[in-house]
């Protein structure tokens, strides 16, 4: 490797976080500059909320466990929606590429990972809008934390965590599917196996002994069932479960952010 | 290698060229968009690559651009190798690409002040270069509104702005005229003028004679991946389109061949004929002065019913002469995929 070379490399590193900063200020503007854009994907959310703990609320019965269906269902909730909102940043990324941005960004002296890296920081932001509006909206329908204030802390970092290391997943999608259409249908398809076949809704031990295996370590069912229990009283010990979350999302972002840029430098 | 920091940003000016490049190949699937393309581009020059839809054109900017490796060959532009330090090309290059490449959700002055910051020239340069531009490319008004408002004409100027951004010594303009009305074409074209005059080098891609003839010293007409001719626009002219092209249109369509021979004798160009349609044409030095021998000529031969037109010769005729084909012909063998021929590159 030449001297230039290596300089050159170097100096990409020395401004990965200045780029990554810029082009999460951009992405972030995004949902500023279309009112109607945060509208709808903030109603949506609370929707959903309302209709599954009054709709289903009656009717799942979640054993001999005396909790309201609510203090069952906000944990895994919050882990629903940061992951089904982990789908945006392939669209989003899918959409710079079609509209030649992704060109612009690439011809620039510019950190090869900051695209990415600023996507996926933008919407981390968001993720943590919005799994903080949605405890405020469970608290106003009767949810509570039960082990007190650090542990209701940690559990919204968790979940805007996991939230991040999907984004990874999904901007690796949205650099390999290249367009808007398919970006959002392809996130539908990876999202909702992994989020039905987990203990999000139902306990695990109901499904057939094959979904069994995919769902028990599924990184949705170890990241709900950590998500209880720091929330809540009955929950369980929380280590046995929050170290497993811990790895999957050091995992996932590893892997994902190497094959995101990757993908990312490759474009052609 | 670079010894001295400050040589960065800086072009190589020991009398190389701006923009060399050697053998370079890219083949996409089946379909070879370049193959074998050498070019030299002088600092302070513009080059114009003229070509049709699938010529590879693109291709060709986007190597140079560092978007795209090549498959073989080599590629210098301002000194530097693409492929061993395309950070180094990166920041002394601009480019425009076919799409107006804004952030439509930012302000213009937004999207400049990103571009220079992403450049790396520092807020404070970044923010007095971006008003620079936009008074510059007449968007001072428009500056602080959503360029998701611009029209079509007010995107393609702040592209074009954001592409100078850092001032780069290199530009590369990725068809910057196509789909734009001609009072926005002539704007870009005096830009671009009085950026060469300033010292930038350009390189530029139009399917427009007419864009080439006016902005560029040198021309090469690119078809298939390969550079089939080159030279200045007057050249080009001389050798393939002719200054004016005398088009015949008979009423009489028997009478094609004797027509073909009195307009032959009207200069060294090749006659062009389409019986079907009792059409001809030649590319001649000086219509004007030709046409009244032509008109008593053809009547001393019996022809009489006829249309007779002078015009500027365009990239088709170019092209006609050149290939055999009209630049449209080769858009319909594209788009029919036709085995033999290099079909239109996907993007």
């Amino acid at each position: 490797m030449s001297t230039a070379r290596v300089e050159g490399r170097l100096s990409q590193l020395a401004w990965t976080i200045p780029d990554t900063l810029v082009i999460t200020w951009r992405s972030v503007l995004r949902f500023v500059r279309l009112p109607q854009l945060l509208f709808f994907s903030t109603v949506q959310p609370v929707m959903l909320l309302l209709l599954f703990n009054y709709v289903f609320g009656g009717a799942i019965n979640i054993g001999s466990v005396p909790f309201k269906y609510i203090q069952y269902l906000l944990p895994g909730f919050l882990v629903q929606i940061v992951v089904f909102g982990s789908t945006q940043t392939s669209v989003g990324l899918a959409e710079d590429l079609s509209r030649g941005i992704m060109d612009r960004f690439r011809s620039l002296p510019m950190s090869r990972a900051a695209v990415l890296a600023g996507r996926t920081l933008a919407d981390t932001l968001r993720f943590t809008f919005l799994v903080l509006l949605m405890v405020g909206v469970g608290y106003a329908i009767g949810f509570r934390f039960e082990n007190g204030f650090a542990y209701a802390v940690a559990a919204v970092m968790l979940a805007v965590l996991f939230g991040f290391a999907f984004s990874w997943i999904s901007a690796f999608i949205g650099m390999s599917v290249k367009d808007v259409e398919t970006a959002q249908v392809a996130g539908f398809v990876w999202v909702f196996p992994i989020v039905f076949a987990s203990s999000m809704f139902v306990p695990v031990e109901s499904m057939p002994g094959w979904l069994q295996a995919f769902a028990k370590i599924n990184p949705v069912t170890v990241t709900t069932d950590s998500m209880r229990a720091l929330s809540l009283s009955l929950g369980g010990a929380v280590w046995p479960h929050l170290w497993k979350s811990l790895a999957w999302i050091g995992g996932i972002v590893v892997v994902f952010l190497a094959l995101a840029v990757n993908r990312y430098r490759r474009i052609a | 290698m670079v010894d001295n920091p400050d040589s960065k940003a800086m072009p190589r000016s020991d009398g190389r060229p701006a923009i060399l490049a050697e053998g370079l190949k890219k083949a996409f699937g089946k379909i070879k968009a370049l193959d074998g393309i050498d070019i030299t581009v002088q600092p302070g020059t513009i080059t114009a690559m003229l070509g049709p839809n699938g010529a590879g054109k693109t291709t060709l900017v986007r190597i140079l651009a560092t978007l795209m490796r090549p498959d073989a060959g080599r590629a210098e532009v301002a000194g530097h190798d693409v492929m061993r330090e395309p950070e180094l090309v990166r920041s002394l290059i601009g480019l425009t690409g076919q799409y107006a490449a804004v952030d439509e959700n930012l302000t213009g002055r937004e999207n400049l002040e990103m571009v220079g910051r992403l450049y790396h020239i520092g807020r404070s340069l970044a923010r007095t270069r971006a008003t620079e531009l936009l008074e510059q490319f007449e968007l001072t008004e428009a500056a602080d509104r959503a360029s998701r408002t611009y029209s079509g004409g007010m995107r393609r100027r702040l592209d074009l702005a954001a592409s100078l951004v850092a001032r780069p010594p290199v530009l590369f303009l990725d068809e910057p005229t196509s789909g734009l009305d001609p009072r926005s074409r002539l704007a870009l074209w005096d830009i671009i003028n009085g950026l060469v005059k300033e010292g930038t080098t350009v390189l530029l891609t139009t399917q427009y004679l007419e864009e080439a003839d006016r902005l560029a010293n040198f021309i090469a007409v690119i078809d298939h991946g390969h550079i089939i001719e080159s030279g200045t626009s007057q050249y080009l002219k001389e050798c393939c389109g002719g200054d004016v092209l005398v088009q015949l249109h008979l009423s009489d369509r028997a009478q094609t061949a004797i027509a073909g021979e009195v307009l032959s004798t009207f200069g060294d160009g090749k006659v062009q004929t389409d019986e079907q349609a009792g059409q001809l044409s030649m590319p001649v030095v000086d219509g004007t002065t030709i046409l009244p021998e032509l008109v008593r000529r053809l009547d001393a031969r019996g022809i009489a019913r006829y249309d007779v037109t002078l015009r500027q010769p365009t990239l088709d005729d170019v092209f006609l002469a050149l290939t055999g084909r009209t630049a449209d012909e080769v858009d319909a063998e594209a788009a029919a995929g036709k085995p033999h021929q290099h079909g239109r590159r996907p993007s």
